[in-house]
């Protein structure tokens, strides 16, 4: 944590508080096998930034270290400067359970609890005692369902079990369930790549909308799908961040010989 | 060609494969089918006892109606009896007749007088036991056609229990003395309630300890303890502990318990703590073992919401893993309650003729009451252990059957 040593270039332009959040020399070890080279990215507000590179390039590594979800991981060591909003997110101050709430994640493979649709959605707000009364909690439920599009599906079985619902539909209880609990940003790691081509449309169309009111970062095994959802794209290889900037430009004008050898195809 | 042969071959060696774990099976369900057969032929006779009507007539000179308890019951049974057989006179006959009748059938008036005194005064006719070897005599166990000195019943006691018999007072009812009386010298009285009674408890004890120490061990050792050269020992230990001997349990518990710390000898508590020490282990290590089958997805779900540490275990975990450590518990306590050695060694092997009616009274459990049987020289406790070796399996059957169907019922489908 004390590693902030390294000087992050920036494009001139940019004041710091559009970035909502910023990582500065993150180095990650899980044992003696480091999977992070000295990462420095910024996220920035309300847009929609895509993590993109080939398998093991440390892309769910180091969304994994927004939230402190590497934190579970006993053998997982985090070194460098991770901020959210300006605070340091790894500082003793602050409790990782509080952070997550702030930023929420939806996993690559659907993982509603064993509970009802209703409370997959109303566990986070209940924990974190957000509503005041049942009235409060069904709002609160009804209006994530809403928000992750999925409440039209699913207003007449909301006691039915979260997992009698088909894989899309799971997902988008997922994305409910993480904003039920009012984050500021969203990590979705790979969270299209166990669905069918009409569900992950779908599920586009919503990081699309919900971009309006989260940040939202996106791992993502495709490129055509980073350049469909996102604003910013970064691009991650054996570790390291090769190249980051804005989606357009990064497949059009990509400026490392790396990156533009995998998003046309030459490996990955 | 070659393919074809190969193919051949793969087939032949699953079919090799099948019949080899189909013929394990079919030993395994063999061995338990003949210990079944076997305790059923030795034991069913132990379900039903032969019994004979008898007209008693509770005269007022032999029982005081102020204190009926302190009556000549001795006598009174001994006389209704020998009335079945007026042409005895000898005094020598009326004791050797005198001995067909259970001689604790005069507990049994006097229980039925204390109960209802209007009966003072009436002749009542009781169904009361015979006497061991006549039980005996009349299944069969012992044969009539061999020499008077070779049984342990003479001609003339076989020619007055015929003459009985012919009067149709001799009858064979379901022995629910075997479930509902304590243990006794006499065979034709002694049954398995104080065993039950006393399994019953140890195993409540047992319970009451070994389920929450298990699992708050087993929750802390897999979700909160850091993994350490520590906690590494713990596991061994953990491992080595549930490998050790019963019989030291038990020394243990003779040592510290009842040396030691002065709790009562032949205690259910006693020997509930002892069981709870061996069913421990088992506890914890399948506890683990249900905690780690819940899939990571779950945690990290709960994590990624931000449940903390004991929101994620107490929500979502250990709900999950329920079934899993119910399906354990119950198999630690059905290993327990088969349990012998230790409890021999705190004294639960003790002959005690009531039912216990606490964890601190004496009492003996269904294992250590079959020791007891086997030991015992009468024809009659032969075939009682066979059925207290059916009743305990009933029982141990009976506690699996609930753990696969709880397993069955609330386990998460993935």
């Amino acid at each position: 944590m004390a590693m902030a040593q390294v000087a992050v270039e920036m494009p001139e332009v940019e004041p710091e508080e559009t970035f909502k959040m910023l990582g500065r020399g993150v180095n990650v070890h899980y044992g003696d096998k480091q999977a992070l080279f000295d990462v420095s990215l910024a996220i920035r507000a309300n847009q929609v930034t895509s993590l993109i590179g080939p398998s093991g390039c440390g892309k769910s590594t180091f969304i994994r270290c927004l939230n402190r979800m590497n934190d579970v991981i006993e053998i997982c060591r985090v070194a460098g400067d991770i901020t959210l909003d300006g605070r340091d997110i790894y500082s003793p101050k602050i409790d990782a359970v509080e952070l997550r709430a702030r930023v929420g994640m939806v996993f690559q493979k659907a993982n509603p609890f064993p509970k009802s649709i209703f409370d997959n959605v109303a566990y986070g707000p209940r924990i974190h005692g957000l509503a005041s009364n049942k009235t409060d909690l069904e709002a609160i439920v009804v209006q994530s369902l809403s928000q992750a599009g999925l409440f039209e599906e699913v207003k007449d079985r909301l006691h039915a079990p979260g997992t009698s619902l088909s894989g899309g539909q799971q997902q988008r209880l997922c994305i409910a369930r993480a904003i039920a609990v009012t984050p500021e940003v969203i990590l979705m790691d790979e969270p299209c790549s166990a669905l069918d081509p009409i569900a992950t449309a779908r599920i586009e169309e919503l990081i699309d909308e919900l971009r309006k009111d989260y940040t939202i970062v996106i791992v993502t095994h495709s490129m055509q799908q980073a350049a469909r959802v996102s604003q910013y794209t970064a691009f991650f290889h054996l570790g390291v961040l090769v190249e980051e900037g804005e989606t357009e430009f990064m497949f059009t004008t990509p400026r490392d010989q790396r990156t533009q050898d995998y998003i046309t195809g030459r490996f990955g | 060609m070659a393919a074809k042969r190969h193919s051949r071959r793969r087939h032949a060696r699953e079919r090799y494969l099948r019949i080899v774990g189909l013929s394990a099976v079919a030993a395994a369900l063999g061995m338990l089918g003949l210990l079944v057969v076997s305790l059923t032929f030795l034991g069913h006779s132990a379900f039903v006892q032969t019994m004979v009507d008898v007209p008693i007539n509770l005269s007022e000179e032999l029982i005081d109606r102020g204190e009926p308890a302190k009556g000549n019951y001795r006598k009174i049974v001994t006389e209704g009896f020998l009335n079945l057989l007026p042409e005895i006179q000898a005094r020598g006959e009326r004791r050797e007749a005198g001995k067909i009748l259970s001689p604790g059938a005069r507990w049994i008036i006097k229980a039925a007088v204390v109960a209802n005194p209007n009966l003072i005064g009436t002749t009542h006719t009781f169904t009361l036991p015979l006497a061991d070897p006549f039980d005996q005599l009349h299944k069969g166990v012992i044969p009539r056609d061999v020499p008077q000195d070779q049984r342990r019943v003479s001609d003339n006691q076989i020619a007055w229990f015929d003459h009985i018999a012919a009067s149709g007072r001799i009858s064979s009812p379901f022995n629910w003395g075997l479930f509902f009386n304590a243990d006794s010298r006499f065979p034709e009285l002694a049954g398995l309630a104080g065993a039950i009674a006393g399994s019953f408890y140890a195993l409540l004890v047992c319970f009451v300890i070994s389920f929450p120490v298990g699992i708050a061990a087993a929750v802390y050792l897999e979700e909160f303890a850091p993994r350490s050269r520590w906690t590494d020992l713990i596991e061994v230990n953990i491992n080595n502990l549930a490998a050790v001997p019963s019989v030291v349990f038990g020394l243990l518990g003779l040592a510290l318990l009842l040396n030691f710390l002065g709790m009562p000898r032949s205690a259910p508590l006693v020997g509930g703590i002892t069981l709870a020490l061996m069913t421990l282990p088992t506890i914890i290590i399948t506890t683990r073992a249900s905690l780690t089958a819940v899939p990571p997805s779950i945690r990290e779900a709960a994590y990624g919401i931000g449940a903390s540490r004991h929101q994620v275990v107490l929500h979502h975990v250990l709900p999950l893993a329920l079934p899993g450590i119910l399906t354990g518990a119950i198999i630690g306590l059905a290993r327990a309650l088969g349990e012998t050695a230790p409890l021999l060694l705190i004294g639960m092997n003790a002959f005690i003729t009531s039912a216990s009616g606490g964890i601190t009274d004496p009492a003996t459990a269904l294992p250590t009451q079959i020791f007891i049987w086997a030991d015992s020289p009468e024809r009659g406790f032969l075939a009682r252990t066979s059925a207290a070796i059916l009743v305990l399996l009933g029982f141990l059957v009976t506690m699996n059957g609930l753990a696969v169907y709880l397993r069955r019922r609330f386990e998460w489908q993935w």
